[in-house]
């Protein structure tokens, strides 16, 4: 499961922020999660709490709130925008754990429904950042 | 903020070196070279990485003969399965032949996200290929693994090693770490049969200083020259089995140029 190195990523992260800002204790971590990710979020959050463990002091009482972007394509040659997750109903098992591992090989294996161009652009939808952390000094 | 970015160091800290092989243009043996660069030293009874990120045009699986790619194991992460005792990573297992269009954003990001992802566990060397060139995904490696030490391959084509001399300026001006240049392809004909090449005229023809002048316009950027690598046309019919690629001259010579680099750059 990658969901445990993104969670891993979001807690690193989250660390050195701690660190550099003098945080004692976080209260609050925003996570945003674009579709094209396909995140399974319960076991991202299964995750998270695996990762947390040994930062008892720092995360015991952090609410992690994750929000999911909904992932838009856009055509580059006729400009049609269509929503991803209409998009990945036609994509066979295979193909969907591709985009699992990597969000890009979208590109490999969606086409433009208006005009069959695999030349589309995700504007939006992508990746997983940290919005927000917040805690006390 | 992009917590991949910031876990990458964590995922990277098992292994002791990173090699980044680049070449200017495309078609100069620089996925070659990275191949047979990770099965010498694999058969050196190093721990071996070998990450393909030249997604335009994957070819490594190719040259080891790499066919039965699948999807990587999951555990906390995705495992690289090992071919030859080389830990083995491309876009391949997740596109198989399909094309790639992938623009710069997307190659960057899909970049990212394997390495935030990828669980190398310890290895001596991790043996990048680079996409051609120096755009997008040349400079998020750059930026992001800030410990990747770069290999640059060249043809003694004029129009390579105008394009190298870009790319080595660039690498100087970042303060990218370079352990050299590798010029690929010389033609027996042209150059003797040694590797200290002398100036020759053949008839009332030009004078081939083409060898030299690599080395040193190299030696002017004050960047060491590894070696040169004849074209070797057995290479051709090596690729798929690494056995017979191991025995190519072409792997012989890069042989004798890795265990230069491996006197003057101990493992740590
Ligand atoms: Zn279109």
């Amino acid at each position: 499961m990658h969901e445990w190195a993104l969670a891993d990523a979001v807690i690193t992260t989250t660390l050195k922020v701690a660190e550099n800002e003098g945080l004692k204790e976080i209260s609050e971590i925003i996570v945003k999660i674009g579709e094209l990710q396909t995140i399974d979020t319960e076991i991202f959050n299964f995750a998270l709490k695996e990762v947390m463990q040994p930062q008892k002091k720092l995360l015991e009482n952090a609410k992690i709130k994750i929000k999911s972007e909904k992932a838009i394509l856009k055509c580059k040659v006729c400009k049609h925008e269509w929503l991803f997750k209409n998009a990945v109903k036609n994509l066979s098992e295979d193909e969907t754990e591709s985009l699992h591992f990597i969000p890009e090989t979208a590109h490999v294996y969606l086409r433009c429904p208006k005009c069959n161009s695999p030349d589309f652009e995700i504007i939006q939808g992508r990746g997983i950042w940290i919005d927000s952390i917040s805690g006390e000094r | 903020m992009d917590p991949r970015i910031e876990v990458i160091d964590k995922r990277l800290k098992d292994v002791k070196r990173i090699i980044a092989v680049a070449g200017g243009k495309g078609g100069i043996g620089k996925s070659s070279v990275a191949s047979t660069l990770a099965l010498i030293l694999s058969k050196m009874g190093h721990k071996v990485g070998l990450f393909d990120l030249d997604f335009s045009g994957p070819s490594s699986h190719i040259i080891l003969g790499i066919k039965d790619y699948e999807f990587p194991k999951e555990d906390k992460g995705i495992v690289p399965s090992e071919y030859y005792g080389i830990k083995f990573l491309s876009i391949i297992s997740f596109s198989e032949e399909n094309p790639s269009p992938l623009r710069g954003i997307d190659i960057s990001n899909a970049v990212i996200e394997l390495l935030a992802i990828t669980q190398w566990g310890s290895l001596d060397y991790l043996i990048i290929d680079m996409p051609p060139g120096i755009g997008d995904a040349t400079l998020d490696i750059i930026r992001i693994i800030k410990r990747a030490e770069f290999i640059v391959i060249t043809t003694p084509s004029k129009l390579s090693i105008q394009t190298v001399k870009k790319s080595l300026q660039l690498l100087l001006e970042l303060k990218v770490p370079i352990i050299g240049v590798i010029e690929n392809m010389l033609d027996r004909s042209v150059y003797p049969n040694s590797p200290f090449v002398v100036l020759r005229r053949t008839g009332k023809s030009r004078k081939f200083t083409k060898s030299l002048s690599i080395k040193e316009q190299v030696k002017a950027f004050n960047i060491p020259f590894l070696g040169e690598i004849y074209f070797d046309k057995d290479f051709e019919d090596s690729i798929g089995n690494v056995n017979k690629l191991y025995n190519t001259s072409f792997a012989q010579s890069l042989k004798r140029i890795v265990l230069k680099i491996l006197q003057n750059y101990p493992t740590k």
